[in-house]
């Protein structure tokens, strides 16, 4: 049977979902989607130019991509749902990223004004995915508020530091019945398996990507990881013990 | 405490002393951190770290390219009215200077802004001279309603103005503000300011705190190289920079580090900046400030500007002009002499051939 990921009532068999804020040249997008398999693309509505085809990033994303644009720049919920409208009167469709920032430094997000902007939104039949630091009571209300799935950051956004907070998105893919898309901050293919192991639904990967020397060959790489990473969750990975459990185990002849 | 208080802390700080004290061993511990403080960027302005220009170089490239990617945005200067009422012995613009002082209509700025729209920039940066009377809110207010029309992001560089007034613009879709200082130092900031409203030192130091509390979204300072040690003037900017993120975790930061260019009245810059200077500037804001931009304007000839791309600068003028209505055929002077006259085709296949992106539009006014 194959593995479908089901958002918003569209099917995906691919869990790498790729940002393109970053990268040398639009041109590259497609070429990165395609080593990738990549199936969900956001842009930065900041960043869309419907008038000026030649620089419009939108215009790069492979039309059998769902183009998913964020709501990037919005510094409160009131931003970020007149960003979402704009994207939609756009023709940019009707899934978008919750992105608000207040914090211009590390740009994590503000969960309370995320949370507000989802409500409205995901009322308005927008398929919301929310970029959340990974807290589970905020996890709930996001679910509570009508998210399609919730994107805990991994760390900050461009940091290439890892799942730092690997804790805290184990907890939310236990709790939470949506899926947990580990969205900022992985830097490498493994940190992206490792992920996917665990049981995160998907991931985002921009900044690792664009900024690689290679961005077509670090695509297909973090493909290729998403994909391991979830054939090793779906296998059932052994358990880990303090203790070696010997093959052979040297007590086996004993009999009650 | 607003950032006056802050540099008042200052004032009586022996930076040449503080200057000898720094040791090659301190510039490389320094470059190795991850979080730098004040005075740590005040030791990269240091003659000592000069010659780790490479290192600092290598760091400033690779945390740009973390946190901004490979991309650089576009925006446009146009001057709307140099009629001034200042004295700044400097200026091109100032009210003693024999030159023809003209203000655009609504009619010849639509002009303007059509010619540059049809570049595909989409960020403008409107300038003015200094004059309640000529330029009034209003005026700029209206101007703002046709731009509105051509552009999905408008900044202002013009006098300071008040909270509320900030607030009049934002509303009507102003979303970014230039303002430098000029010079930090207040004594030299009397004598090089010494008739006309800007005199007022700290109504000016303290613009970016009134905008950032009406709701700016992006704020740009900076101090105009040339007036006064480099050294100085580059670490209040980068404190003042830091001073406003961390008041107002929400704007985005940049500083400009403009350095004098010829212009109307023939003033010779004070101190001589020189590139290599320049470029420590910049490495050393960028490893203070990983996240604040660097906007780096056609004063700047073009050989260099290509080069700059890769060392942290964030954004970069195009197809300037410094004359009113000076794309549309107008012939008046122009507050400087530019230095790179590249079009903006020119300029962005330079980026691309540096291996960026030209970005046109990185914002659109909710």
């Amino acid at each position: 049977m194959q593995d479908v990921l089901t958002i918003g009532g569209r099917e995906l068999t691919s869990r790498l979902f790729l940002g393109t804020g970053k990268f040398a040249a639009n041109k590259l997008i497609p070429e990165v989607v395609k080593a990738a398999g990549v199936q969900v693309v956001t842009v930065a509505l900041r960043r869309v130019d419907p008038e000026y085809e030649e620089e419009n990033i939108a215009a790069y994303v492979p039309r059998d991509c769902i183009l998913m644009p964020n709501t990037s720049g919005a510094r409160n919920a009131q931003e970020a749902v007149r960003i979402a409208r704009l994207a939609r009167a756009a023709g940019c469709g009707n899934w978008v990223k919750i992105e608000v920032i207040t914090d211009n430094r590390y740009l994590l997000p503000d969960n309370y004004e995320t949370i507000k902007a989802t409500e409205i939104l995901a009322a308005e039949g927008f398929v919301v995915l929310p970029y959340m630091s990974p807290d589970l009571m905020v996890a709930k209300k996001l679910v509570e508020a009508g998210a399609a799935a919730v994107m805990p950051l991994g760390a900050p956004i461009g940091s290439n530091r890892g799942l730092k907070t690997k804790e805290l998105v184990r907890i939310l893919i236990e709790e939470i019945p949506l899926p947990v898309i580990v969205d900022a901050g992985l830097g490498r293919p493994s940190e992206a398996a490792e992920a996917m192991e665990m049981g995160a639904a998907a991931v985002l990967v921009n900044t690792a990507i664009a900024t690689a020397r290679d961005p077509i060959a670090m695509a297909r790489a973090f493909g290729l990881a998403v994909e391991a990473g979830r054939q090793a969750y779906l296998a059932g990975l052994g358990e880990t013990t303090v203790y070696a459990r010997a093959s052979s185990p040297l007590t086996g002849f004993l009999r009650d | 405490m607003s950032f006056y208080e802050e540099r008042q802390r200052y004032n009586h700080f022996d930076f040449e002393s503080y200057f000898e004290q720094i040791t090659d061993a301190d510039i490389e511990k320094i470059i190795g951190k991850s979080r730098l403080t004040e005075w740590d960027y005040l030791a990269l302005l240091s003659p000592r770290a000069e010659k780790y220009l490479e290192e600092m170089a290598q760091k400033a490239h690779r945390l740009t390219v973390q946190h901004f990617g490979r991309v650089i945005l576009l925006y446009t200067p146009l001057y709307l009215a140099n009629y001034c009422i200042n004295r700044c012995v400097y200026c091109g613009f100032q009210v003693l200077n024999n030159i023809e002082r003209k203000k655009l209509n609504l009619t010849e700025l639509a002009r303007e802004a059509e010619i540059i729209a049809a570049t595909g920039l989409k960020h403008i940066l409107i300038l003015t001279g200094e004059s309640r009377r000529e330029s009034p809110v209003s005026y700029l207010r209206a101007c703002v309603d046709v731009l509105r029309k051509y552009f999905t992001s408008i900044s202002i560089e013009v006098y300071p103005l008040q909270e509320e007034e900030y607030a009049e613009l934002i509303s009507a879709g102003v979303d970014g503000l230039t303002i430098y200082q000029e010079v930090y130092d207040e004594e030299v900031y009397a004598q090089l300011h010494p008739a006309g409203p800007k005199r007022n030192y700290r109504f000016r130091l303290e613009a970016p705190e009134r905008a950032c509390r009406a709701g700016m979204r992006a704020v740009n300072v900076g101090a105009l190289l040339g007036l006064n040690s480099w050294r100085t003037e580059a670490f209040f900017t980068g404190l003042h920079a830091n001073y406003l993120q961390n008041t107002f975790p929400e704007i985005e930061v940049s500083i400009s580090p403009p350095r004098l260019r010829p212009s109307p009245g023939g003033f010779q810059p004070r101190v001589e900046v020189s590139d290599k200077n320049l470029v420590q500037y910049i490495l050393a804001f960028r490893l203070f400030m990983p996240r604040g931009g660097i906007t780096i304007s056609t004063r700047e000839r073009a050989e260099l500007r290509d080069h700059l791309v890769r060392l942290g600068v964030t954004k970069m003028s195009a197809g300037s002009c410094t004359a009113v209505g000076g794309r549309s055929g107008h012939d008046s002077t122009g507050q400087f002499e530019i230095s790179d006259e590249r079009n903006v085709p020119e300029i962005a296949r330079m980026i691309y051939a540096q291996g960026y992106q030209p970005v046109y539009k990185d914002w659109q006014v909710l």
